[in-house]
């Protein structure tokens, strides 16, 4: 919620002109029905708004305000939903040994938990999957649908696939509406407020890692997770897409992301890549890392690798 | 423009090509019962049949799964020290050991020690050795003088809460990767306070091979999205 | 002037109100068909997007396959027929305003494809350049957004002003109407390319990551566009009373043939650029073509597409068949339903399956899309009727004796 001098990195001109274009009597509307809704954002004028970026600091944290009333309402329990800025020479990035990972899926359902994501329509940010030990890694021989008694199997290695936060986003480019950009600190995210639902990104991401919410998301009120930040795990609307966002309401106050703690075999790592003493770092240098897809040059902050 | 209202269809120009006209119409009328029953054939066949027994049916939520903890609280000292303390790193729990049979000495102080390599009847019958080579025995690890204490092979005696340094004698890039934290367990802080896990808390020490566990369900397959599609679509 | 304008406005209305039962039994049946899309749309709106069979693993399906095909109808349909306003070939330039009149209608079904699509109907503002937030110039959605509505603004300016001097009985401006219909060429190749530049700028999905598709989908829509005109051209000619010359048919017959032979060429060497290097990518033109792991539900009408282009392309090959009404009109249906095939379902489907982590999600459509296609196609019939009521009569008077008698007679000769 605080003044961020960093963040919106959005041409001006182009906000004054739609200021004067909106201002007109649709604000005026805006103001009836927000009366007549008698709370501060009626439905005209969230409909209206500018994109989050756009706004300005006071504006912002009004609306952080008004969702947080409009959460804590309907699951009946204190939600709060920040804006945390981007820590400065931080930029996050992701290592997960392959060697190590059992494929028991708590990382799925963990993140689940943490990110609140819809339980049914299910939406699941990580997919893992199963592959051949003979065939190495073949995406198109892949099973994400595996459920034997016991992991790991013998005969099977796995794979867990998330948004891999690359440095050259395919889905960012392809946003018609710049719903989604890549923040200072690496981490690739949606205003779920101002996507369209066009799902370009969905075509253009070639790790599947964006997600669609084809109807109203369902969370019972109990197991919504309450700390929420505005760019990534506050509750999302039907008809947008979504994403992983390396926890960003953790990450940005220092905590490792959820999939990373719950992790029972720690093959999941998580630190500052401009950080020398990070894990990362050390990581990248005593290790052999690989990314997935690298051909496409998307550049993903999200290293494979084999500890041993 | 009162004279161009009706359409003048009948008869009057154009008429040479009467024929391909009625061929045409028979052609439309055909094209048409045709796409129509291609949409039919196609839409009855639903999207991706999957068998039964694949899995991927049902939707489950963390909520379902009680015994795991998503919700892991961090250790106190971590939680203190947050990000103000980059260079905290703190155990997690103490060792399992501890909470068996700790300590030892209650009592191995007054049974005299044998050396003998034999199957354990009496106690510690549970203990399987599967770790290395068979000859492998207690006393590689377990000081006989004083079982409250671990030995190295220097003969340093060291405590429960330090074993990593007796694993690291034989696994030594595992555990560099370990004090690095690529190898196990860490939550708390990635810029500050941290805690770790023992060797023995994943692996027991006995048999260190990873025990297999049940893996949670696999997600629910596109063709299942939603359970409750049907009751709202009611065009289906 | 806005005495002019009213007169217009009100003359266009009674025309259109007016017409045999024939006529209202045709407005009635598209009725029909908008009531039933626009049901469906109602229910998808209040459901979700759910009520489609389209999943994160195939996230575009048939919405955005007729999409894709129309754009190839709108372009096509002006493209074929301007270069007879400027080369002044008088069979086509009379029918030339059909064209345009398709094109219209064309383009609003693509808009509505597009807005049926979108998760968030309520903020499709966001994409108008300054109010919204256009994502110019990276995004080529956005680029598509721009060049569609530019072209629809494009062939309405044209279509009011040629009816609206041909309704006042004055020739059209052609120092007006030239210049817009040199620009709508261009314009026409742009929202075609722009298109197929959405596809083939996704180096996630092989399928479409090919520099050809943008040929292949000009190549496919010169075949498919002009395949509507002709029966459209048919229809009209035996229901209203309209001239169409036969001249006029068969050229732009021979330029479809030439167009059907370009297109099954580049096509051709797709396939085999995709079958001799046997990369990964295969996977998807093989899930066309032979299906995988028993995942084949687009095969029978991959290679359906495929035998209506070609029977199609014989039967135009041959100035017999291309001549005589009845093979035309086969062909014309037959290279219809190939690249309807082609450049809708089996464009974007096998593009999105298996996904992009290798999973076969085999996608047909709901009812509920089909519904909501069947109401947006039946707007664009009922837009390009209306229109063509219109417009008919309107062109018949000013061609009637007397206003251009002159010039019609000197070109006829």
């Amino acid at each position: 919620m605080s003044d961020d001098p960093k963040r919106p990195r959005t041409g001006e001109g182009e906000l004054d002109r739609r200021s004067l274009l909106i201002s007109g009597g649709l604000t005026t509307m805006a103001a009836v029905s927000a009366a007549a809704a008698g709370s501060s954002t009626g439905f005209v004028e969230r409909l209206l708004r500018k994109r989050f970026v756009e706004l300005s600091p006071e504006r912002k944290a009004e609306i952080l305000a008004d969702l947080e009333r409009e959460y804590s309402e309907q699951y009946d329990r204190d939600v709060t939903v920040t804006d945390t800025p981007p820590l400065d020479g931080v930029e996050f990035g992701y290592g997960l040994d392959i060697a190590r990972c059992i494929g028991c899926r708590r990382c799925v359902y963990g993140c689940v938990h943490e990110n609140n994501q819809s339980r049914d329509p299910q939406i699941h940010w990580i997919r893992v999957l199963r592959m051949e030990k003979e065939q190495g890694i073949e995406l198109t021989e892949s099973n994400a649908y595996y459920e034997p008694e016991e992991v790991p199997e013998a005969d099977a290695f796995y794979l867990p696939v998330a948004c891999q936060q690359c440095r050259k986003p395919a889905c960012v480019k392809v946003c018609p509406v710049k719903a989604t950009w890549q923040e200072p600190d690496g981490i690739v995210v949606i205003d779920s407020d101002w996507c369209i639902g066009c799902r370009c990104c969905m075509s253009a991401c070639p790790y599947g890692a964006r997600h669609f919410n084809w109807r109203d998301p369902s969370i019972a009120s109990e197991a919504l997770n309450p700390d929420t930040h505005y760019l990534g795990n506050r509750p999302r609307p039907r008809g947008v897409v979504e994403k992983c966002t390396f926890c960003i309401q953790r990450t940005r106050e220092g905590r490792y992301p959820a999939c990373v703690e719950i992790c029972p075999v720690g093959a999941r790592k998580f630190g500052n890549l401009l950080d020398e003493d990070s894990e990362m770092r050390y990581l990248l240098r005593e290790k052999r890392v690989f990314v997935l897809k690298e051909e496409l040059n998307t550049r993903p902050r999200f290293y494979y690798f084999y500890a041993t | 423009m009162d004279r161009l209202d009706t359409p003048n269809d009948d008869g009057s120009e154009s008429r040479k090509l009467l024929p391909g006209s009625s061929s045409l119409a028979l052609l439309l009328i055909v094209f048409l019962a045709l796409s129509l029953l291609t949409l039919l054939t196609i839409m009855k066949g639903g999207a991706g049949q999957v068998a039964d027994d694949a899995g991927g049916t049902q939707a489950f939520s963390p909520a379902d799964f009680p015994d795991i903890e998503f919700d892991r609280e961090l250790l106190p000292e971590v939680a203190a020290a947050g990000t103000s303390d980059p260079e905290g790193i703190f155990r997690v729990r103490q060792p399992l050991a501890y909470e068996d049979y700790f300590p030892c000495t209650d009592c191995h102080a007054d049974m005299e020690v044998n050396r003998e390599r034999r199957e354990l009847e009496e106690m510690h019958d549970d203990i399987v050795l599967d770790h290395g080579p068979k000859e492998r025995w207690c006393f590689d690890c377990h000081n006989p003088d004083d079982r409250d204490s671990l030995r190295l092979a220097n003969g340093t005696l060291i405590g429960f809460d330090e074993s990593y340094r007796l694993c690291g004698q034989c696994h030594g890039t595992i555990y560099r990767d370990w004090r690095q934290g690529i190898h196990g367990r860490r939550e708390g802080y990635w810029n500050g306070a941290k805690s770790y896990l023992l060797c023995a808390h994943c692996h027991n020490p006995h048999a260190p091979r990873f025990q297999p566990i049940k893996p949670l369900p696999p997600p629910v397959r596109p063709q299942f999205l939603s359970v409750s599609k049907e009751a709202e679509a009611h065009d289906e | 002037m806005l005495k002019n304008t009213i007169d217009f406005v009100t003359g266009s209305a009674r025309l259109a109100l007016r017409g045999n039962r024939w006529y209202f039994a045709w407005i009635g049946l598209l009725g029909v068909l908008i009531l039933w899309g626009a049901t469906a749309w109602w229910q998808q709106i209040t459901n979700g997007l759910i009520v489609t069979n389209m999943r994160d693993q195939v996230s575009w399906a048939f919405y955005i396959g007729n999409f894709t095909f129309l754009v190839g109808v709108a372009a096509a349909a002006v493209m074929l027929v301007i270069p007879a306003y400027i080369y002044d070939w008088k069979p086509i330039k009379e029918i030339a305003i059909f064209g345009e009149l398709l094109a219209v209608s064309a383009i609003v079904m693509c808009m509505l494809f597009v807005l049926v699509d979108v998760g968030r109907p309520d903020r499709v503002w966001h994409l108008m350049p300054f109010v919204g937030s256009l994502n110019l110039p990276s995004s080529l959605l956005g680029w598509d957004v721009l060049v569609l509505n530019l072209y629809l603004v494009l062939n309405l300016v044209i279509v009011v002003h040629l009816l609206y001097t041909a309704y006042h009985r004055r020739p059209y401006r052609r120092g007006f109407v030239v210049p817009l219909l040199l620009l709508s060429i261009p314009a026409a190749v742009g929202i075609h390319t722009v298109t197929a530049f959405v596809y083939a700028g996704t180096a996630a999905r092989p399928f479409w990551n090919a520099a050809i598709l943008a040929p292949r989908f000009l190549a496919s829509a010169f075949c498919s566009g002009p395949a509507i005109l002709l029966i459209l051209f048919q229809i009209l000619r035996k229901t209203t009373s309209i001239k169409i010359k036969d001249e006029a048919i068969w050229k732009i017959a021979e330029l479809m043939a030439y167009a059907m032979f370009l297109n099954l060429f580049l096509f051709g060497a797709e396939i085999f650029k995709e079958y001799y290097s046997d990369t990964h990518h295969l996977i998807h033109t093989q899930y066309l073509y032979s299906g995988i792991h028993g995942h084949d539900a687009l095969v029978p009408y991959a290679w359906g597409s495929l035998a209506c282009s070609v029977i199609a392309f014989l039967l135009f090959l041959f100035p017999a068949t291309r001549r005589n009404f009845v093979t035309l009109n086969l062909g014309c249906l037959l290279i219809y339903t190939g690249v309807y095939i082609e450049k809708g379902m089996a464009l974007v489907i096998p593009g999105m399956t298996p996904d992009t982590l290798g999973e076969f999600y085999e996608y047909v459509p709901t009812l509920s899309e089909v519904g909501v296609g069947a109401g947006i196609f039946a707007t664009g019939f009922l837009i390009f009727t209306v229109l063509c009521k219109i417009a008919i009569p309107i062109i018949q008077e000013s061609q009637s004796p007397g206003v251009e008698a002159t010039q019609e007679d000197a070109l006829r000769s």
